[in-house]
């Protein structure tokens, strides 16, 4: 039976008709069309690996022909990383809130935002169109020259794809940068921000700094393919390393775009659920940009064997041993502000407390691979695959769940079913170990990465490995189900639904286009959870 | 970045703050028009920083092989000309000063000196591309565009290896790709000063919002620093004589 839908005004039911939502400035509606679009994408690349997954239960690779498997590894790749890892955190949660935690009643500049929905979604279809019709088969990492000249499958229009989306998150940075700077509500310093903020903020600056140079690679490889130039194919007169230096020099940043979010999401989520003031704000605050900084000069460790001097190798084996340092200090930060806390484990709290598990141990199986010995042996092999899925699904997309269901009540309004949701996060956690742990045990005996074969003796690996990731599956339709259906059976949530203490939990739920009745002050910082406390055992 | 106080009295200001806004409401994010100018400057300055980054993809690319491929790339940039390229410098820097004075007109209040010198840019701005479409008919008529109009005999007779072609090649891929580039950004400046002058041309602009005006010339002078760096990057390799020009 639904409940009757509350009368108050809101930014959902003020206006209606779907050119309303098309056609919006608000940036909780834009929130909500990347939340749809990023999620179709989702479930797209999902299905891809699904497939690949279903393929590696033999040896001798069954169902699939080896250039069907080539393109959906290729889909799985360019979908995750470009269209939904890169965006989600940002453009969902990071639209959403970002105006709401400092007091704003909008972003800098609304129609570049909705502007840059529709880059997004242009973006979108053109990579769609390339993976669908005829497929992709080059593998995320468009190396050259079989990028450039022995590919036949349809890297331009992939290319423009990526080169489009690019632009969208280049927007969306900028977007953030001046709103952080411009429209904190009085009261609101710099250090009285909450984390999420600073994390969103450190992130704008790689999406701005860091993707322009992707896209000009990509653009050159497009001129390459289209006029057979030797931009980069070295045997036309070009040097391929010059494409793979350009290329990381986004995509290790990059893994930090995606990445410092989450870090962000669970910097809210703890202090909230152990109701503790975060430890070290300032270290957290600022090791956000330790790690932005760092991730612009540690780009060459992914060609440690592609021919770069082994000098060079040398320094960027060292400074890639560097980014632990921040890391470590987000991580031991969380535990601290755990230590004596009252703990409660509502569902974003162990999806956070997952997070912090799978991050770190992501994050040590990363020193491994920034250790120049070490990598030569398990370089392109399942190990990477583990390590930094490790990162991106067991650390970035457990984050982004802990936020959409922190952020859910004040999204819609709605609580969700609280067993259906605990019982997700902990089948997400089971599967996913199950599914990536014996990742790392191939990996180490020798599985290389992208082949559709390997030797009999890797199949038990391999058919766990497929097990887990059928589970994972299962925890991760589970919330669309719940999520959905909690729209119409959810109980009212109420303002504040987990006692925070940050600014958008002081606005009705869900709020009303114009975000807070009356500019709020603020006076105290964003994680008084012991204040409260104290006022409340007086 | 602070605020740069207008030149109109406190009282005129008052007055025009209320006709501005009947012009141009106040967007319901910000407080006020100063907030509102100083979040365009900010959010320009940000853009041209990833800009930086856009082109120093191709910089980067055009040093690198410059150093391995040095005396291909200065070969194939004598047969570049020189004098479009070093009389678009002129009409490129003569622009910017006019964009200069159009903002000083527009911060000053002074509709008609705006116009003119928005009309003066966006002129200049013409005139460079269509010196830059002499040039390129030039580079069509001297074999200048590899994939369409190459003869890999002719560089051979110039001295060079078969080997080097390939790098002539490459050093003309990277001259079509930055100064095509560097011409669609020209394009695009040339619309928003048409756009401005347009909306001069209806009074938009008042010494309290003006701010389009600053931002747009914000973007014309990177355009204009990008040409800067291309000029010598490209044009002024090798050795350049009149001769290599077929012009005389």
């Amino acid at each position: 039976m639904s409940i009757a839908i509350q009368p108050r005004e809101n930014y959902l039911n003020t206006t209606t008709g779907v050119l309303s939502w098309l056609l919006t400035k608000d940036h909780k509606r834009i929130a909500l069309l990347y939340l749809i679009t990023v999620t179709v994408m989702f479930f797209l690349g999902g299905v891809a690996i699904t497939i690949v997954r279903l393929n590696l239960m033999t040896p001798d690779s069954g169902l699939v022909s080896a250039d069907t498997y080539n393109k959906l590894f290729t889909m799985h790749g360019v979908i995750m990383v470009f269209f939904f890892l890169v965006p989600v955190v940002p453009t969902v949660l990071g639209n959403f809130c970002l105006p709401l935690m400092i007091g704003a009643k909008d972003l800098a500049f609304p129609r570049l935002n909705l502007a840059s929905w529709y880059l997004f979604v242009l973006g979108a279809v053109w990579a769609l169109y390339a993976m669908l019709a005829g497929g992709l088969d080059t593998g995320w990492t468009f190396y050259t020259p079989y990028t450039t000249s022995s590919s036949h499958s349809n890297v331009i229009p992939a290319l423009i794809g990526i080169v489009i989306v690019g632009f969208s998150s280049i927007l969306t940075g900028l977007n953030f940068i001046v709103t952080v700077h411009r429209l904190r509500a009085p009261g609101l310093t710099w250090w009285r921000l909450p984390i999420f903020v600073w994390t969103i903020y450190a992130t704008s600056f790689i999406f701005l700094l860091a993707t322009p140079t992707v896209a000009m690679a990509l653009i050159l490889e497009i001129v390459e393919r289209l006029w057979g130039i030797g931009i980069f194919d070295p045997a036309l007169g070009g040097d391929p390393l010059l494409f793979q230096h350009l290329f990381w020099f986004y995509s290790h940043p990059a893994v930090y775009i995606m990445i410092l979010p989450g870090m962000g999401i669970v910097s809210e989520v703890i202090p909230c659920f152990s109701r503790k003031n975060l430890y070290g704000y300032t270290f957290v605050a600022l090791s956000s940009f330790g790690i932005a900084s760092l991730s612009f000069l540690v780009w060459a460790h992914h060609m440690f064997v592609a021919g770069i001097s082994l000098y060079a190798a040398m320094i960027f084996s060292l400074l890639s041993y560097l980014v632990a340092v921040p890391s470590a200090i987000k991580v031991f930060n969380w535990t601290a502000t755990l230590y004596k806390g009252s703990i409660s484990f509502e569902a974003p709290m162990l999806y956070a407390l997952g997070f912090v598990c799978l991050f770190t141990a992501g994050g040590l199986t990363g020193l491994f691979l920034a250790c120049l010995g070490m990598d030569m042996h398990v370089h392109d092999t399942y190990f990477v695959i583990a390590h930094f899925h490790f990162i991106m699904v067991g650390g970035m997309v457990m984050a982004y769940m802990s936020g959409l269901h922190y952020w859910w009540p004040k999204i819609t309004g709605r609580m969700y079913s609280e067993w259906w949701s605990k019982l997700s996060a902990l089948i997400i956690f089971i599967g996913f170990f199950l599914t990536f742990l014996p990742q790392f045990i191939v990996g180490y005996a020798g599985m290389p990465r992208r082949y559709n074969h390997y030797p009999p003796e890797f199949q038990v690996w391999n058919v766990m490995s497929s097990a887990g990731a059928s589970i994972l599956g299962v925890g991760y339709v589970l919330p669309l189900c719940y999520l959905i259906l909690s729209l119409w059976y959810g109980k009212p949530a109420g303002p504040n639904p987990w006692g925070a203490t940050g600014l958008e939990w002081q606005t009705p739920s869900p709020p009303p286009t114009e975000n807070f009745a009356t500019t709020p002050v603020v006076v105290r910082g964003p994680y008084e959870y012991h204040v409260e406390k104290a006022q409340n055992e007086l | 970045m602070s605020y740069e106080p207008s030149y109109a009295t406190m009282r005129l200001r008052d007055e025009l703050d209320q006709t501005a806004v009947v012009f141009h409401p106040l967007e319901e994010q910000y407080r006020n028009l100063e907030e509102q100018h100083e979040a365009g400057t900010l959010g320009m300055w940000v853009f041209l920083a990833t800009e930086v980054m856009f082109f120093g993809a191709l910089f980067l690319g055009l040093g690198a092989y410059h150093i391995h491929y040095g005396p291909a790339f200065e070969k194939a940039s004598e047969k570049l000309n020189w004098v479009i390229g070093g009389l678009n410098t002129i009409v490129l820097l003569v622009s910017s000063l006019f964009m200069v004075l159009a903002v000083h007109y527009a911060k000053a209040g002074h509709r008609k000196h705006l116009m003119t010198f928005l009309g003066l840019t966006a002129l200049l701005g013409g005139m460079f591309l269509v010196l830059k479409g002499f040039e390129y008919y030039t580079d069509y008529r001297d074999n200048l565009i590899p994939g369409w109009r190459f003869d890999d005999q002719e560089w051979v007779k110039e001295g060079l290896t078969p080997e080097q072609v390939p790098q002539v090649k490459l050093f003309l891929i990277f001259y079509w790709v930055m100064t095509g580039l560097h011409g669609v950004h020209v394009t695009v400046g040339i619309i928003a000063v048409l756009v401005l002058l347009v909306l001069a041309r209806r009074g938009t602009f008042t010494p309290v919002y003006y701010s389009p005006v600053d931002v747009t010339a914000l973007y014309w002078h990177f355009v204009d620093t990008v040409w800067i760096f291309l000029l010598p990057m490209l044009y002024l390799l090798g050795t350049h004589t009149l001769a290599d020009l077929h012009i005389l």
